[in-house]
Formats: C-alpha cells, structure tokens, sequence
C-alpha cells in the first residue's frame, strides 16, 4: 500500500504548489522521509473539502530544495524545522532560523539529529 | 515612536508551557511577532526507530497528556489501514466514546484557563470543577485520569459494563446542566466580551491560507472538521461542524464551549450504538507501506503519516499536531494588536506545546 502522489522536480515546485493555492488547496504539512545514506523525499500534503493531493519530491541530504514558504507563508516553520532535523537546506525560506529553530540544535549544537542512519553510524561508533 | 523588542515567553503566567515570541513593539501596538520552539523537544517521532510499532502506541499517547487517546486513536487506525484490519463496531463506538470525552475535559480546562487569562478567576474555577467530573469518568473507565491507553491496533483494550454505561450517562446530565448555567457568562458577559469581541480577528480567507486548523479554523467561518471523515463511529453518529464566523477571541472561544456540548451528545450516541461485537480484531503480520491519517483533536486536525517496511519497526512516523500548524497564524494576527492583548490572543489557539514540541 501506499498513498497516491505526484513527482514533482525542485525546479517545477514553486509553480506546482501556486497551481494548487490558486485552485483552493490548502498546504496541511510537510513530511520528510529517510531513504538511505544519502537520499530523502519530502511530501507536501494539501487538502480540499477533505480531499487529499501529495507532491513528492526527491531530496539529497545536506542539498537544497526551493522553499514555498513565498507561496504558502505557513510552509515556513516546518520547513525550519525539517532543516533543524534532517539538514535539508531551503532556499528561498522567507523566516530562515540558519538551522536554529528548535533550542536543542541551538543548545547541543547537533545538525540532522533525526536521520536514522547517522543515529545507526553514531551508535555503532559508540559501541566500538 | 519608541519601538522596542520584548520577549513574550518561554515563561508566562499564561503559558502552561514554554514557547517564545519576540515582539516588536511601538508604543503598546504590535508591530512583529517571532516565534520560537524548541525548549521541551523530546524527538518522540525518532523513537520510532527504537521501539516496535505496538511499542509505539504508549509513545504517541504521550505526545500529548490531554489528547492522548486521539493520538493513539490516529496512530492505530493508520496502521489498521496500512495492515487491512477491520476493527469490530464495539471497539470503533468505544474510541468515540473515549476520544470525545478527552475533547470534552480539554475544552473545559481550556475554558477555564482563558477565563484565567483575563482575570476571571471564579469561572475558571467553575469550569475546572465541571472538569473533574469527566476526569472521574475516564479514571473510573479505564483506570487513567488523562493518558487512558484504551487503544491496541486492531480495537480498544477496555469496555464498559451496563452499570458504568448508565454512570456516564447520568454523570453527562449533571455536566451539560451546569456547562449550560455558564453559557451566558462564556458568550455575554461585559467582562468576557470586553476582551474577547473584536480582538485578533483571523478572517475566513487568512485562516484558510494559513493552514490554521481546529477552532481557529471554525470560528473564522470554515466548516472544517476532520470527524467529517467519519473515522471511528463516526460514520453512524449525525454530526455538523461548529463554525462562527467573527473570527475574533469570542469565536474561538464559543466554538470551543459549544464543541463542548456537542461532545456529550456524541458520547450519547455512541454508547447508544454499543452492540456485542468483540473489542479487538486480530492482528496479523507487519506494517508494510505508507499511509496517512487524519483525525480531530481537542485542538483541530491531526495528521499522522507512517511507513513501514514488513520489519517490525517503523521506517517513519510523522505527526503534525494542530497547535504546530497554527503558529503561522498566530504570527500573522499578532501584528496590530495593542501590547495588553497578546496573552489572550495567545491562549484563544490553545496552544499545546506538548503537541508542538513531540
């Protein structure tokens, strides 16, 4: 099983998401997803009358993704916030914390704490 | 015309918990709001890499104390998607039962915390002893006062006998009677409506595009409710959305009370539609795929994505919680506000930084 979803490139995902306001879409969140060493997607979830649409787009960690938060203000925190957790980078964020929205990246200093597979590598080191 | 930035928070008398907005101000006029998060973050989606997905259920209910039955609710009915579990009517009536009973007890504490927060302390009293009534409820149910763990994949663990259904139906009475006595207090009084009408008004248009969600959402006029999904019992029980229209802090708040008595009516018709059937289907195999979820909580709606792999663990469970989506909204109608009316304007969203901060 999985959920129905539309590919989206970086570089035609502005256009998509003002597509989707100007039909009445609204932006619910955004979900980023591990994939393996290097890889991640993101999936932007909308809504309409209950209705549910998913863009999926591809990321790399450490790389950069355009920010729609200049489309959909509310897209600013989670996008902080995936950069926080999985330091993916958006470009474009119109309220840009540098990495610095949740005070334990701010505290610890620590850069993609929620990647599970730099957990694994910083665990099996722990172990050695 | 002195401008001055002046912290609101992580510590305010009337944050329960602690969040942070930098307020830019001229004179006493609003004219920025930053927020900031991040003080109590306890990472509880990662855990999902270290605890099995059965495991995982005692860890969402503990993303929030005061929804927690909604949380679990939203995390097992995703995963009984993922995995084809048909859940027995009994179980799906019981979680409606459990879940509006949390709304119930949330909405009343609410209440009285922004009567707290304007001064009104006799009705935030009052409206905290209405509470405790509901929290016999659930203590006397399930063994909990607040994190009541009814929910396995698959169904509920607890059921209620004839006696204690007869309990709550006479103990709702005497709760609906005196929510009622308040009513025009709540929704007319000089005092409540001085610092409530007119004040941080979110019109219909903004709350839509700012994604707000829950009574932010319906009480600027959207008719938004996740229960139309008919998820649970809910596919049997006749419900409509609360909605106001004025947008401002008595909106939110009147949705709220109202929702408040409509839950007890819900209750009713849940427990009138309790019939035989088991409380838990068996569950087989393991999680594999993707799903999303959705349901309403206490403070709007709940979205819950989860992808397994056929391994016992997880791959990612994402939650997005309503508080963490009406921060942006918050945001936006703070500017403008004179300095005085920011800790209402902040507690009508009812901010749950537990949520925010999973």
């Amino acid at each position: 099983m999985s959920i129905v979803s539309e590919n989206v490139a970086a570089g035609d995902l502005v256009a998509a998401v003002t597509r989707l306001k100007a039909d009445g879409w609204r932006l619910v969140t955004l979900t980023s997803v591990e994939l393996d060493e290097t890889n991640m997607e993101i999936l932007y979830h909308f809504d309409k009358n209950l209705e549910m649409k998913n863009l999926r787009l591809a990321a790399t960690k450490d790389g950069k993704v355009p920010s729609i938060s200049g489309v959909l203000f509310t897209a600013f925190l989670v996008e902080n916030e995936i950069r926080d957790q999985f330091g993916v980078i958006f470009d474009g964020l119109v309220l840009d914390y540098q990495g610095k929205l949740l005070n334990e990246t701010v505290q610890t200093g620590a850069t993609s704490p929620f990647c599970r597979y730099q957990v694994k590598k910083a665990e099996t080191k722990e172990a050695q | 015309m002195a401008r001055a930035t002046i912290p609101f928070g992580p510590q305010h008398p009337v944050l329960p918990e602690p969040i942070h907005l930098s307020l830019v101000v001229e004179d006493e006029k609003v004219v920025e709001a930053l927020p900031t998060i991040g003080y109590v973050h306890r990472g509880l989606e990662m855990l999902a890499a270290k605890r099995d997905y059965n495991q995982m259920i005692q860890v969402v209910e503990r993303v929030c104390g005061i929804c927690s039955m909604i949380h679990s609710l939203c995390y097992c009915q995703g995963l009984e998607e993922m995995m084809g579990v048909e859940v027995p009517r009994r179980a799906r009536m019981l979680r409606v039962v459990w879940s509006e009973l949390h709304r119930l007890h949330s909405h009343l504490l609410w209440l009285g915390l922004f009567a707290d927060s304007f001064g009104f302390e006799s009705l935030f009293m009052q409206l905290w002893k209405i509470r405790e009534k509901v929290m016999d409820l659930n203590e006397a149910t399930t063994g909990n006062r607040v994190i009541v763990s009814v929910n396995v994949v698959g169904g509920v663990r607890a059921d209620l006998d004839e006696a204690q259904i007869r309990w709550i139906k006479d103990t709702l009475v005497e709760v609906e009677a005196s929510i009622r006595s308040l009513q025009s207090t709540i929704m007319n009084d000089s005092t409540v409506c001085k610092r409530t009408v007119g004040v941080g008004v979110l019109t219909k248009q903004a709350a839509y595009d700012l994604g707000a969600a829950g009574p932010m959402l319906r009480g600027s006029g959207v008719a938004q409710d996740m229960r139309q999904l008919k998820y649970a019992g809910f596919d049997e029980i006749a419900f409509e959305p609360i909605v106001e229209t004025s947008g401002d802090c008595w909106a939110r708040s009147t949705v709220r009370f109202r929702e408040s008595l409509q839950s007890i009516d819900l209750v009713r018709q849940a427990l009138d539609r309790l019939d035989g059937s088991e409380l838990a289907a068996k569950v087989k195999g393991k999680p594999e795929g993707e799903v999303i979820t959705r349901v309403e909580q206490p403070r709007g709606e709940c979205l819950y994505y989860l992808k397994g792999n056929g391994d016992k663990f997880l791959q990612r469970v994402r939650i997005r919680t309503p508080t963490f989506a009406n921060i942006p909204p918050l945001a936006a109608i703070l500017p403008g506000l004179d300095f005085a009316d920011v800790p209402v304007v902040v507690l009508s969203i009812d901010p749950c930084i537990s949520c925010t901060e999973r």
